[in-house]
């Protein structure tokens, strides 16, 4: 059966040219990059090239405001205790209602040691509270971290515009852009960030690295301490290989943006919910279809439950995502969607779709055409179905 | 994803008995949309054999709800109402082969639904919606009482919160009960290890726990009298059945610190600890 996958927020295919590009740095070229020995010491050419690819796709002003890291969690991790480790007098910090957890539970461990935390919420489109955010921040706050798209929703929040008020009260500024990187242009200059984090494997780059963006001049302390490696900000041999498949994933990605396939994407995406919209009764788009990343959509199905369309889609061999309690094992729906204020008819029935430049019309019509049975179907079951009528 | 056996996939997808039996003899309704799953359950009874002639139902909730809902209808189907009143939600669980720990509460809103349609039958037909007993709910967030949680931590061997959780939902929202669901656990579980309950004799004690049983002793029961007078008591060794304490504050070099120690420290540490012990200045 042909996999039709419709989940790149999850993760993403690593690219053929990604892969080709890393191959020779498992078996023949597998020195380490601190060796005194030519044979080793070439790989710090490598590592170098791309450090200057990821800058280049985020428009750092300098490659060595790059730290490669394991993962986008780590990089979460780092940027949060070093803003608080680096700023010991302030004792307040900020993020959204509706972040990965790689900073939420940073934020609730540090409220436990006795911060004081805002969680600035969201209205009914998933957009951040700016006035609430102006009213908690203060001279007491260290850091405000706040994702740069949504992964649930794909919404984008104001970047620069909170970026600047951070900045006006003498705090640091640190985005999770791990759902934005790739998917639209990202200019760390021209946003004003402090701090920022990435992962490999959300643009066809491998799993297990991330990088994190440290403005020059930005306080840091490192989050692994140990060898000098990353000038001193991040201790652990450096993965050459993986590196260097982070950095051509950045250079392919930069190049989707320029080439116009961002607008295919979104293109095709809106093909599918429109069709969606358009052929099924009680759906619901949640997100700001304003201010949105071009590959997500998330529909919520009234009176059914997301896991049972997700188990009927499987059948076919489309892959999606539900922010379902039962998808989780959490009980819960989506903490994203909940904070949005969702219904809960609505928000058990949430499907997320998230495009890449490999899906294809052919994809997107076989969905249109197998779901309305699907959703009919559970309805059907449903004793809720009337409600609906 | 979740490892549903075949069994679950089958009924998930080609569910039996879908529908509303019209004009049904019983109707048992389970769950709400907050809560994510909901089941109504519709029977026909022969009134003269007490035998289900037919059921139907109608689920709101995801794959193994949906697959627990539809293998119950084939349960109960051709069984008299005592019969099938006997079905729990570990039998519900067995028919589908298993269900995943996180998703066994799926069988439990099985047997809720047919309990509620059991007793719609016995009153007449009106529709029945399995409810809590209000004075004792437990888990406020997925509305669930002290005798659902009782019922599951009994019949399924439940040990932990966890366990509760996966089984009836209670504590898996905001969590605020799970001390509460450790508590009836305790209880229920605690029941049926009394013996283990029992305290230890003192012979019976490791050392450490001797040591602390004298000073918990010492502090409760002794230096606060002793304090009274501008003095104090401290343990300093154990030997055998011998408790060495030293007296110290005001009561050190006391004239009357010998009799402190036999009629009242020693008569204190026989009477609460052990009868065997004896006190010694240290």
């Amino acid at each position: 059966m042909k996999v039709i996958y419709l989940d790149n927020n999850a993760t993403t295919q690593c690219a053929p040219a990604v892969v080709e590009a890393m191959l020779p740095f498992f078996s023949e070229k597998y020195g380490n990059a601190s060796s005194m020995h030519t044979f080793g010491g070439e790989n710090r050419h490598v590592i170098d090239r791309a450090r200057q690819q990821v800058a280049d796709l985020i428009g750092a002003a300098h490659a060595d405001e790059i730290i490669f890291t394991s993962c986008a969690t780590e990089s979460d991790n780092s940027a949060i205790f070093s803003a608080v480790r680096t700023q010991p007098k302030k004792k307040h910090i900020i993020t959204s209602a509706v972040e990965h957890p790689a900073i939420m539970e940073p934020y609730k461990y540090l409220e436990a040691q006795g911060y004081r935390v805002d969680f600035i919420g969201v209205d009914e489109l998933g957009r951040f509270d700016m006035a609430r955010f102006q009213r908690v921040l203060d001279e007491d706050t260290a850091l405000v971290s706040v994702m740069w798209a949504n992964s649930e929703t794909g919404t984008i929040f104001p970047i620069a515009e909170i970026a600047r008020l951070t900045h006006e009260k003498g705090a640091l500024f640190h985005t999770d852009a791990v759902q934005a990187v790739g998917k639209i242009p990202v200019n760390v200059q021209e946003a004003d960030i402090d701090m920022l984090s990435l992962s490999g494997h959300k643009f066809h780059g491998p799993k297990g690295v991330g990088a994190l963006y440290v403005r020059r001049a930005t306080p840091f302390m490192p989050y692994l301490m140990g060898g000098h490696q990353e000038r001193h900000r991040r201790a652990g041999t450096e993965n050459v290989p993986y590196i260097v498949g982070l950095g051509k994933a950045a250079e392919l990605a930069a190049k989707r943006l320029a080439d116009g396939t961002s607008a295919q994407i979104a293109a095709l995406r809106d093909k599918l919910e429109q069709g969606i919209l358009a052929t099924i009764p009680d759906v619901k788009v949640n997100g700001d279809p304003q201010h949105r990343v071009p590959n997500t959509t998330n529909i919520s199905f009234g009176y059914i439950e997301g896991e049972s369309i997700l188990m009927y889609l499987n059948d076919l061999g489309v892959c999606a995502s539900s922010g379902s309690a039962c998808t989780s094992g959490s009980l819960e729906p989506s903490h994203v969607l909940r904070a949005m204020g969702v219904p809960f008819q609505f928000a058990h029935g949430s499907i997320r779709f998230s495009l890449s430049d490999q899906t294809t019309e052919a994809d997107i019509d076989l969905v249109l055409k197998e779901l309305p049975p699907i959703i009919e179907r559970l309805r059907k079951i449903s004793p809720f179905s009337r409600l609906a009528a | 994803m979740w490892d549903y056996t075949d069994k679950v996939m089958d009924h998930f997808r080609n569910p039996r008995n879908v529908g509303a039996i019209p004009n049904a003899d019983g109707t048992g309704q389970v769950g709400s949309l907050v809560c994510g799953d909901a089941l109504k359950l519709t029977i026909k009874v022969n009134k003269e054999t007490d035998v289900i002639e037919d059921a139907k139902f109608e689920t709101f909730g995801c794959a193994s709800a949906i697959a627990s809902s539809s293998i119950l209808t084939e349960m109960i189907k051709g069984k008299t109402i005592a019969e099938a009143s006997k079905i729990t939600n570990q039998d519900i669980a067995d028919a589908l082969g298993t269900l995943p720990a996180e998703k066994m509460h799926c069988s439990v809103m099985g047997m809720e639904a047919l309990e509620a349609a059991v007793k719609s039958y016995r009153q007449g037909g009106a529709p029945v919606v399995f409810e809590q007993q209000e004075e004792k709910i437990v888990c406020h967030c997925f509305n669930v009482s002290e005798e659902t949680i009782i019922k599951a931590i009994r019949s399924n061997h439940l040990k932990t919160v966890e366990d509760v959780t996966h089984f009836t939902k209670a504590g898996g929202a905001c969590g605020r009960c799970k001390g509460e669901i450790q508590k009836i656990l305790d209880k229920v579980n605690g029941a049926n290890q009394a013996p283990a309950a029992q305290p230890k004799t003192f012979a019976q004690m490791t050392m450490v726990e001797k040591i602390k049983t004298i000073e918990r002793v010492l502090e409760e029961e002794v230096c606060p009298k002793l304090n009274m007078d501008g003095g104090s008591a401290e343990l300093v060794d154990l030997e055998g059945s011998v408790v060495k304490i030293r007296l110290t504050g005001m009561c050190s070099g006391c004239a009357g610190a010998a009799g402190t120690l036999k009629n009242f420290i020693e008569k204190t540490l026989k009477e609460k600890v052990d009868s065997s012990l004896t006190v010694e200045q240290a």
